[in-house]
């Protein structure tokens, strides 16, 4: 779990960037308090192969990274 | 750099995205008193970059204010990046500047050298626009920000506006696009010196050049492409000229770490405030997300977008080419057919 309420762009994508390239996590949940943030880190998973789906937790977004199969 | 504040962390949002999005502003100067004067040729209901008074037959006021929180660490480059943004109002409208003042807010614990080579760079940069500073004010804030007023003259009959496109003008572009994201990498650190003193010298460049290119041709409309990145900004033009555009992307020179970045989701909360804005006005047919993106984004002191009749736009299109950053071809203006104001292509 990655928390990256408090920050603002860019810093909460650059936080799961880091976290990806350490582990390659086959999953990765991301808790995030604004859009920008939530659209950054989705555009960024795309990119890696990750599907992402997002769901409100009251005011805040939790994120979920599932990396697709049969890719990098 | 000549100390060790990193002034890009001070800042919540950087230059030009930091800017009010183009619908909330709408909504907060909704029903604020408009006063009309017949003199007044370009006014604040209009959406344009600056305001025009006429003062006589032979001579118009243009005034603008612009101002925001840091965008490099180096504060002479922050100074001068922000000056270069607030003169290019000026030469939007066709005009030349000629006074300014000084807009600042600064921490109190900030040391007097890096207050004093912010202003710096505001100086330089306004006298080699051949304009000067004459006063200003400043108060104390935890978030720096620098910026100017400036006023300027333009012949009241050769005030270029948003909102004269006619159909048939070619659109030609004088800054690469990108900058809002590249802004965004170096506020994270993931971008060389190289890459960052690009940034910044783009940033710094006077739209100087291009307004003295574009006086001298037939030129309809013109707007400088800053917070609400190119369809921000070119859909006002085709909203205030009441006509359509269209961009070919294959115009558009993008800077090309900016391409990257912004496939690492590097981009300002700006961009997403222009894309509220302006999306349901353009048809992004089949354009990749991470060119969507870089014309979204916020540009800090980006380019002049001129929109010139078309028996011009070789010569002047040959002009530009050596006398500003990139002298693009981004589209055509033409005749309004109802629906979507502007229309990207490939």
């Amino acid at each position: 779990m990655i928390d990256t309420r408090g920050y603002s762009c860019p810093v909460p994508v650059i936080m799961v960037q880091k976290e990806i390239k350490k582990s390659s996590p086959a999953e990765l949940e991301v808790l995030a308090d604004n859009r920008a943030a939530v659209e950054n880190i989705t555009r960024f998973a795309a990119n890696q192969g990750y599907e992402v789906s997002t769901a409100a937790d009251g005011s805040d977004f939790r994120l979920t990274l599932s990396k697709r199969q049969g890719r990098k | 750099m000549e100390n060790e504040i990193k002034l890009t962390k001070l800042a919540k949002c950087s230059g030009c995205g930091a800017k009010v999005g183009a619908g909330v502003l709408a909504q907060l100067l909704e029903d604020l008193p408009v006063r009309r004067d017949e003199n007044l040729l370009v006014g604040f209901d209009r959406s344009d970059d600056a305001s025009v008074y006429k003062i006589s037959s032979e001579l118009a006021l243009v005034q603008t204010v612009d101002f925001f929180p840091p965008v490099a660490d180096d504060p002479y480059v922050y100074g001068a990046i922000a000056a270069a943004n607030a003169l290019s109002d000026v030469y939007a409208m066709g005009g030349e500047p000629k006074l300014a003042l000084n807009v600042m807010a600064v921490p109190e614990d900030m040391p007097r050298e890096t207050v004093h080579s912010i202003l710096r760079g505001g100086y330089e940069k306004v006298y080699e626009a051949g304009a000067m500073i004459i006063g200003g004010h400043s108060i104390l804030d935890p978030e720096p920000k620098y910026g100017l007023a400036v006023t300027g003259f333009v012949h009241p009959d050769r005030v270029l506006t948003n909102s004269g496109a006619r159909p048939g003008d070619v659109l030609l572009l004088t800054k690469p696009v990108g900058i809002g994201v590249l802004v965004s990498a170096i506020k994270g650190g993931l971008t060389d010196d190289k890459t960052r003193d690009y940034a910044c010298s783009l940033m710094m460049t006077l739209n100087r050049a291009a307004r003295d290119c574009m006086v001298k041709y037939r030129v309809h409309a013109c707007t400088d492409i800053t917070g609400f990145g190119v369809l921000g900004h070119l859909l006002e033009m085709a909203q205030g000229s009441n006509a359509e555009i269209r961009l070919s992307l294959s115009g558009f020179n993008f800077i090309p770490q900016s391409i990257e970045y912004a496939r690492m989701g590097l981009l300002p909360e700006g961009m997403y405030r222009n894309r509220d804005f302006a999306e349901s006005s353009v048809e992004l047919g089949d354009v990749p997300v991470e060119y969507q993106d870089l014309l979204f984004d916020p540009q800090t002191s980006g380019g002049l977008c001129i929109a010139v009749c078309p028996e011009d736009a070789d010569a002047l299109l040959d002009e530009l080419n050596g006398n500003v950053p990139a002298a693009q071809r981004i589209g055509v203006v033409t005749a309004y057919r109802g629906g979507k104001r502007i229309l990207l292509g490939r």
